[in-house]
């Protein structure tokens, strides 16, 4: 199917939008737009972080989930506390994907469950005397922790629990940060104000807490990857490269990441910053406070990883700059013999995408790597500042929808039929039913890393494989074609 | 006789713990067969009859046995003075946790306990004196209190609590079926108080169903942890609380309440010289500023 023009992708928003009754049709006509790469800003165009309509099967998180399950939760070496009812940490428990070294219990914690349980008289009495509790019991049954968070669940926010006042004092008892988060579920519209709130965590109870202590041996090449979840991997495939081109990377937040590179990381002369969304905050406050410039790169697919080293490098000297080369020269065999692989199976083919924090326009170029086209995009809890930066990434007249329905996405699909969806765990099974190949691009699908030279080849094989799976041609019930049932009469004849 | 569920509502430290008490007594003296659900966390709704300090509460029997669902009905209820039963929700120490919760699952626990047996005549509800959020509220929703009684006083300040509890019933009234069955007048001794809590309630759609006498009598019986009704049942304040009891054994006056605007209140308090009429030209002028002035 040919691409859409500007006027025929309006026509397809004004058509879905028709259903609607007549406010959500105001509210959701803000939110979905024709991409026009000529424009600076995306706000001539779209309006997102605002809460969604009910009824309309959004499929965002909440602030605890921000925060747990996002910022903190990779922290290897410090125990999260799921501070609430049972189900908020059992069901988020190690959903994500999130690789860590370690081992499990003794001196990491990523997939395990710690939660307070709240029973009737926790709600009734308050729960602080029993977060206490908890963190002594942790500290007896699991003394290689590193530390502990804190991280609210709806409850605590309602019945006004002070864990501030419980973690100082646990921390004193422990010696060990112990950082209370206010991210109750019920804060702001989406996972996202969850980020904010981990962030702004970060800032108060853990950066500056090596502060006046030189004791850290820096050298002029010392950066952290910010933003970096490690899911499937990732964040080992992006600091090999790193690290080739002779950076010392010094912390990793925050898959496989620790407290103590946390702490470190004012030391560093340079963030990079891979999920702007989740990461920007405390990028911009090590920016004010420790003169830390940041950046923004982006590891998937040869291009952008070419781009973004060479943009790395040259804010270093001329050593590292030549080192970018080198790690671009070294794996190019590597990559023009995945793109000579697969991009004869994959050109020409569209995707449309509707993910969360970076991917909804990071993915872009990995797929043009490969020839395809992203001809729709959207993000689940993205701010202006995510569409500012997605405009130029996408092609003119292509489809932007912000926080997308159910429904939205369902039409979307139906009308511009691309050949893959990339989107999460609740889109994979409806869209695989319309027999439309389907990948899942928050956890990539059991599979990764996709960050990096070395994930940029299992990337382009999984979108082969799935794209190109026969299993698509069989997807349509025989008698449903008029060819097939002649066949299926002639047999049974 | 069906039994009645009533609430008694009204500004904190009017008197509603020991009115309903004393009401309760003389209700049980007539042959009631009577239940006080005490719903605040001080749990003091009870201690008259009990000659007890404080009941202790379904919550916090709760937490020491786990989870209110291994509690027993006969660990919590406990039966005082003519043979009136006695439970209290209880609740956190102020400033922690949530007490409102606490109120909604101890009545949920009696409900399913069946404490509310065929046996009963009056349920009483002594409700903490604020309705601060849905908790306290509880004993108003639906199929629990269907009369709500107000205590209230000639004070400025009692009168405008039960002109705003008048407005959180009319909410209630809507969507099931409690009514405002009366003002209870627990005097404090101001001027022309019957006739002005009689002409409020008028206001608001309902009567004064009885004033009650100051007496010193109450203070005494109190200090022994009794009602008048039971340490001087001759008193003539005893007479007062059993009048009281009848006229609510007796009451069908069950209304859906018309609360009135602050300036109808302020206007009906200006009548009875309990405020002055406003002088604009003194808000928000220190005392220093008037000396100056």
């Amino acid at each position: 199917m040919a691409a859409l023009t500007k006027e025929e992708t309006e026509a397809l928003i004004q058509e879905v939008l028709e259903v609607y009754p007549e406010q959500a049709r105001k509210d959701r006509a803000k939110h979905l737009a024709v991409n026009d790469q000529s424009l600076e800003k995306s706000n001539k165009c779209i309006t997102s972080n605002r809460k969604s309509q009910p009824g309309v099967m959004t499929i965002r998180g909440c602030a605890y989930a921000g925060s747990k399950g996002v910022v903190w939760g990779p922290i290897k070496d410090m125990i999260h506390i799921s501070h609430g009812p049972v189900g908020c940490g059992q069901y988020s428990r190690a959903g994500r994907r999130n690789y860590y070294v370690g081992t499990t219990g003794i001196n990491t914690f990523g997939t395990m469950n710690f939660t307070s349980d709240f029973q009737e008289k926790d709600i009734v009495f308050g729960g602080d005397k029993k977060l206490a509790k908890i963190m002594t019991e942790i500290e007896e049954l699991f003394p290689l922790n590193k530390g502990i968070s804190i991280q609210s669940e709806c409850p605590i926010g309602l019945i006004g629990d002070d864990i501030e006042a419980v973690a100082k004092k646990a921390n004193k008892e422990i010696n060990k940060p112990v950082v209370p988060v206010r991210c109750e579920g019920f804060r702001g519209v989406s996972q996202s104000l969850g980020h904010h709130i981990a962030n702004d965590a970060i800032r108060d109870w853990v950066l500056e807490n090596r502060d006046g202590d030189e004791s850290f041996a820096t050298t002029p090449y010392d950066v952290a990857v910010i933003g970096d979840y490690n899911i499937g991997g990732d964040a080992w495939a992006s600091r090999t490269l790193l690290e080739e081109m002779g950076l010392r990377v010094v912390a990793q937040w925050s898959g496989d990441g620790t407290i103590a590179e946390m702490e470190k990381t004012p030391k560093v002369k340079l963030n990079l910053i891979h999920c702007y969304r989740s990461m920007n905050y405390i990028a911009r406050h090590m920016e004010e406070k420790y003169k830390i410039p940041w950046i923004e790169y982006n590891f998937f697919g040869p291009t952008k990883i070419a781009e973004s080293l060479r943009k790395i490098a040259a804010l270093f000297d001329e050593t590292i700059q030549a080192g970018a080369e080198k790690v671009i020269a070294k794996y190019q065999a590597e990559y023009d013999a995945v793109i000579a692989k697969y991009k004869p199976r994959l050109q020409g083919k569209r995707v449309m995408l509707y993910v969360g924090g970076l991917r909804p326009r990071h993915v872009i170029g990995a797929y043009e790597d490969l020839g395809m086209e992203v001809v729709g995009t959207g993000y689940e809890f993205g701010h202006n500042d995510d569409y500012d930066r997605t405009i130029k990434e996408m092609g003119n007249a292509t489809l932007i929808y912000d926080d997308v329905t159910g429904y939205e996405f369902e039409e979307f699909v139906k009308k511009v039929q691309p050949d893959l969806i990339g989107s999460g765990i609740k889109e994979k099974y409806i869209f695989q039913k319309m027999g439309i190949p389907f990948r899942q691009m928050h956890s990539w699908d059991y599979s990764g890393p996709y960050h990096g030279y070395d994930g940029f080849a299992i990337f382009a094989r999984d979108m082969d494989m799935t794209l190109n799976n026969p299993c698509w041609k069989q997807v349509k019930a025989p008698w449903k074609t008029a060819e097939s049932s002649d066949v299926a009469v002639a047999a049974s004849a | 006789m069906a039994l009645r569920q009533c609430a008694i509502y009204g500004k904190g430290g009017i008197g509603k713990s020991t009115t309903t008490q004393n009401l309760v007594s003389a209700l049980a003296e007539l042959g009631n067969k009577v239940m006080i659900v005490g719903c605040d966390p001080k749990a003091d709704s009870t201690r008259l009859i009990l000659h007890a300090k404080a009941q202790t509460t379904i919550m916090s029997l709760a937490a020491e046995a786990g989870s209110v669902e291994d509690l027993e009905l006969e660990d919590v209820l406990k039966v005082g003075y003519g043979g009136i039963k006695c439970v209290e929700s209880g609740g956190p120490e102020p400033g922690v946790g949530c007490a409102g919760r606490g109120v909604i699952t101890a009545i949920n626990f009696l409900e399913e306990e069946g404490a509310y047996d065929d046996e009963l005549d009056f349920v009483f509800y002594d409700v903490l004196g604020d309705v601060v959020c849905g908790g306290f509220a509880m004993p108003i929703r639906e199929n629990k209190a269907q009369e709500i009684y107000i205590v209230c006083s000639g004070e400025m300040m009692a009168m405008y609590a039960a002109n705003n509890i008048a407005k959180g019933i009319v909410k209630y009234a809507n969507s099931g079926s409690v009514r405002l069955a009366g003002l209870i007048c627990n005097s404090r001794e101001t001027a022309r108080e019957d006739e002005l809590i009689s002409a409020l309630a008028a206001k608001i759609g309902t009567t004064m169903i009885h004033f009650v006498p100051r007496d010193n009598v109450v203070q005494r019986a109190e200090i022994r942890r009794m009602t008048v009704i039971e340490y001087e049942p001759q008193a003539k304040q005893a007479d007062e609380y059993r009048q009281l009891a009848m006229k609510i054994r007796d009451n069908k006056n069950f209304i859906i309440p018309t609360p009135i605007t602050m300036d109808e209140l302020e206007e009906l308090m200006m009548e009875f010289g309990i405020i002055d009429q406003e002088d604009e030209s003194i808000i928000g002028v220190t005392a220093a500023a008037e000396a100056t002035a």
